[in-house]
């Protein structure tokens, strides 16, 4: 029996201890009606090796493909020991650390974790993780609520991550919150002070603020943060964690920094994996600790003064507080926020701010090359990190569906998600690609879009350009 | 000693990163960091050996026996990691082409069709990363369908007592209020309460089955019907359904909406705290309202179902498909246990609860609904001890850590004083029961010789008895670096 160590010996004394001769009489208080005859749709059973060979199949029919794309999911490098002690039965089968003196280990790497997540975020605190960054940022709009008292409405400009906006709509619709939206700039891809003047005089309880944004654009978060801030707004910063590298954390936001920070911490050692597991980080300031939703560890002492560590302001949290908790949330991401801890360590101060220097380089390099493809073009004006927007004068399902059959998925095709930008693609090179991959991405891209022009290759490179291979 | 105290300035590992630091230039100056973010600078074995030494403080399934009440703390099974880590999962991007994924979408297309089948409904969506998220999807879906038929006079949820507080909790984010529902004598729900509760004003009914105490809901099927004839729905906190596995579908028992813990029931793994899973079910009036996306096959293709296939969606509840790589693990399970497999769940893990409290009883510890068969789980209370000895169900689980076994869980459900919620799982031997019930007596016999000893308890831990009163008085959530 998979997984069931009985034998019949065992089955027949555990009956004879319970004082019954069959399983089938434990049973015996649900009402036979309800008793299930069999599972027409689940098959038999398959030994280790038969569904290790299926699943080897199924993944090697998937492949490998070299990816551009990024749009809040980016692939990097994750050191072998990451995964390897991460996997450890004593992190990856332990339960959550309601036993403390039993989950020492879990509970100082969470406080590890928190430690590094609020410094990297420039915040006072942090939690132990939400499920990803899309309902991270729906609970800290959930949090800016309460903190704000007022109002119940947030301003979302259209440049945050677009499916990020349907999570946090859907998650806090039904309590009444709305998410205004906030039009960008079309020039330059970013949310400007200028447009939100018309939402001066409304009562809004925060400002949502993406750096980078969905476009990979750089936000001028600084005069967001003050006009939030002057207009009695909270701002919520929505961060990539690897950016923080190089990027002005949101705590040195502005005059007194932004009050919430959250993101998507799958940068920190989560494989791509079709979406899952990732890990939500939320972050604030100190004022705002007993708002927090989820799990929170806190440094303490035992009997003996020793110093130790456990699950702190747990009054908050549903299994105390139940209708009056400050969330629903219950088991998070713990092993993913694992990784992060160990994935951050690996990589200390200097890693990080080279992963993100190098990312930022490759993508750099990418645009440059491929705006010398005639016909290719940047779309925003505005500075970006590690991700931008192209257009071609093609659809973009053309020019995707014709470089995967080269092996290259090359971007995000923004067409459902911003049409009025046209032929608009979402572009990403992380640390991971290297100048060939670089070159074959734009040879792949020059091919495509110069066929579709049908002009000779070599005479629609633009002349004032230089390469810079 | 702290990863951040073990670092030394200048430390790198090369190794980890890229080979160049090329300049940002283009970035300008008023966006870009100003100071180092306070992260460990240590060698790789630095960092290896900490966090191997941490891991070795943790108690976890591997290591020890773990008879956590309502947690379903069996056996992850290695093999299942090794098939969810495969390279070519882990590479692919969630906003890849679904023709890059069609082996990744057979195994969760397939993982829906089991689903749909063990809990008896008629749509499944994955999305959930958790069983409150799960939760949080069914409830969503209550309220829109109620909405979809102008029904909007329904503000109230029904919760019994006993639930787990994501219950509550969850009803509330979908913007309910609570009602609560008592339980009877026999740890059933309290039909004349129900009764007397439901109305025009009823959203619907969460109910566990079994129960968090233990038992299987008898009335079930009266309690349907009262809240079906009021108009409200029936939603199945799936926390439990390791104890009925296969052998009684929950759509079979008129609920309208499921959610399934597969980091319990699928024996994906607890991983310190998450990540979970927590698909839903739904009966045919709800399958318009689920969660995107869902997994469709057809014309030989899989293909993700989005909102605009299914417009009336309660929405995306992740930034992409949920966790897909628990969903995997689960698959991986579910295929090893197959159908048969399903059953055996259910059957051995309510031989293991039954036969530990007959022991448990034999040995002297009051059981608290003794009339009653065992789930997968049951009740010991320790209120007579209390009062005997002073030594609380607290205690006695801390005393446990000491004999090499995890707690129970303690205070849950509070509607028993001095609780110990305790549920084997179908995984464990009779041999480790046994040794269970024996280090539990023992605690019971140093608790009437020795109460001292069992009340300042653990000793052998790396640890005592943390004072978790000035954890929350004094917050310290981050340590900072002392000053030069």
């Amino acid at each position: 029996m998979p997984f069931i160590p009985h034998t019949e010996e065992d089955i027949q004394s555990m009956l004879k201890a319970i004082g019954t001769d069959s399983i089938e009489n434990l049973f015996d208080e649900i009402p036979p009606a309800l008793r299930a005859d069999k599972l027409e749709h689940v098959p038999e059973a398959m030994n280790e090796m038969a569904i290790g060979r299926l699943m080897q199949e199924r993944a090697e029919q998937d492949g490998r493909y070299l990816n551009f794309i990024g749009a809040g999911a980016y692939e990097h490098h994750i050191p072998a020991a990451v995964w390897q002690i991460a996997g450890r039965g004593e992190f990856y089968s332990a339960y959550t650390p309601y036993q403390a003196e039993a989950s020492q280990g879990t509970l100082q790497l969470l406080y590890e974790f928190q430690t590094m997540m609020a410094s990297l975020t420039g915040m006072d605190v942090s939690n132990a993780s939400m499920y990803d960054g899309a309902s991270a940022l729906a609970e800290a709009v959930l949090m800016a609520v309460r903190a704000h008292k007022s109002s119940r409405r947030i301003l979302v400009p259209a440049c945050v991550h677009p499916i990020w906006q349907q999570v946090a709509d859907a998650l806090v619709k039904n309590q009444g919150i709305e998410l205004v939206p906030v039009p960008y700039c079309t020039g330059g891809g970013d949310a400007v002070a200028e447009s939100l003047k018309r939402f001066e005089g409304g009562d809004f309880a925060a400002l949502v603020i993406q750096q980078p944004n969905f476009f990979g654009v750089l936000e001028e978060v600084d005069e967001l943060t003050n006009w939030a801030h002057a207009h009695n707004m909270l701002v919520i910063g929505a961060v990539n964690p690897v950016s923080l590298g190089l990027l002005k954390a949101p705590g040195q936001w502005g005059g007194r920094g932004a009050d919430i920070a959250v993101g998507e911490g799958q940068p920190l050692g989560a494989p791509l994996s079709s979406g899952g597991p990732y890990f939500g980080f939320l972050c604030c300031k100190q004022a705002l600790a007993r708002q927090m939703p989820g799990r929170m560890v806190g440094r303490t002492v035992d009997l003996d003064g020793k110093t130790g560590y456990c699950l702190t302001l747990q009054a908050r949290e549903q299994h105390i507080r139940r209708a009056k908790a400050t969330s629903n949330i219950c088991t998070n991401q713990g092993l993913m926020a694992t990784t992060a801890a160990i994935h951050l360590s690996l990589l200390g101060q200097s890693g990080l701010e080279r992963v993100a220097a190098a990312c930022h380089a490759n993508t750099r390099l990418l645009v440059e090359q491929a705006c010398l493809i005639a016909g290719v073009e940047r779309v925003f004006s505005e500075p970006f990190f590690h991700e931008a927007v192209l257009t071609f004068d093609m659809p973009v399902a053309d020019v995707l569906r014709a470089m995967e059959a080269q092996g290259i998925l090359g971007g995000l095709d923004l067409t459902p998600y911003y049409p009025e930008l046209g032929n608009a693609l979402l572009v990403c090179a992380t640390e991971t690609k290297t100048a060939e991959d670089i070159r074959k991405f734009v040879e792949n891209l020059e091919r495509i879009v110069s066929r579709h022009n049908s002009g000779p290759a070599c005479t629609r490179l633009k002349p004032t350009a230089t390469s810079k291979w | 000693m702290l990863i951040f105290e073990l670092s030394r300035p200048g430390r790198k590992n090369p190794s980890q990163a890229p080979a160049s630091q090329p300049e940002a230039d283009d970035i300008p100056a008023h966006l870009r960091r100003a100071g180092k973010p306070l992260l460990p600078e240590v060698s790789e074995m630095d960092a290896v050996r900490h966090y191997t030494r941490l891991s070795q403080k943790n108690f976890s399934i591997d290591t020890h026996f773990y008879p956590l009440g309502s947690c379903t703390m069996k056996y992850n099974p290695r093999g299942a990691h090794q098939m969810a880590m495969l390279p070519q999962f882990l590479a692919r991007h969630p906003l890849a082409p679904e023709t890059t994924g069609q082996g990744v979408l057979a195994c969760l297309f397939e993982l829906q069709e089991m689903l749909k089948d063990v809990t008896g409904m008629a749509g499944v969506s994955l999305t959930p990363m958790a069983g409150a998220q799960g939760e949080f999807a069914g409830v969503a879906m209550i309220r829109a369908y109620h909405a979809a038929r102008d029904d909007t006079a329904r503000t109230e949820m029904l919760v019994p007592d006993a639930a787990h507080g994501t219950n509550p909790a969850s009803a509330v984010m979908c913007g309910y209020t609570i009602k609560e529902i008592p339980t009877d004598r026999d740890g059933n729900v309290d039909l004349a309460a129900l009764r007397a509760a439901v109305g025009p004003q009823t959203a619907g009914l969460m109910l566990t089955n079994p129960s968090t105490l233990g038992v299987f809901e008898q009335n079930i099927q009266e309690m349907q019907k009262i809240v079906h004839e009021a108009g409200g729905l029936l939603y199945y906190d799936g926390a439990n359904l390791n104890a009925i596995l296969g052998r009684v579908k929950p759509g079979d028992m008129g609920f309208d909406v499921i959610h399934v813990n597969l980091h319990k029931t699928f024996s994906t793994p607890h991983g310190g705290g998450g990540p979970g899973s927590g698909p839903v079910g739904v009966s045919e009036r709800l399958l318009p309202f689920l969660p995107v996306p869902i997994v469709a096959h057809d014309n030989g293709r899989y293909r993700l179902v989005t909102e605009k296939d299914l417009p009336q969606s309660i929405g995306h509840l992740s930034a992409f498909q949920g966790n897909t790589g628990i969903l995997l693990r689960a698959y991986a399970y579910a295929r090893m246990l197959g159908g048969e497999g399903m059953r055996r769940v259910a059957d051995y893990a309510t031989l293991n609860a039954n036969y530990l409290m007959a022991e448990l009883k034999k040995a002297g510890f009051d059981i608290a609904f003794p009339q009653r068969r065992a789930s997968h789980e049951f009740i010991v209370t320790l209120k007579s001890l209390k009062e005997q000895t002073g030594v609380s169900a607290m205690d006695v689980a801390k005393r446990l850590l000491d004999k090499g076994f995890h707690a129970p869980t303690t205070y849950f459900p509070m509607l028993v004083p001095e609780c110990l919620l305790i549920e084997p799982t179908e995984t464990e031997s009779k041999q480790t029961l046994d040794a269970f019930v024996a280090a539990l007596k023992e605690v019971l016999d140093e608790a009437h010789a020795n109460p001292e000893l069992v009340k300042t308890a653990p000793h052998t831990m790396p640890v005592r008895r943390l004072d978790d009163v000035k954890a929350a008085r004094e917050l310290d959530l981050t340590w900072k670096a002392p000053a030069a």
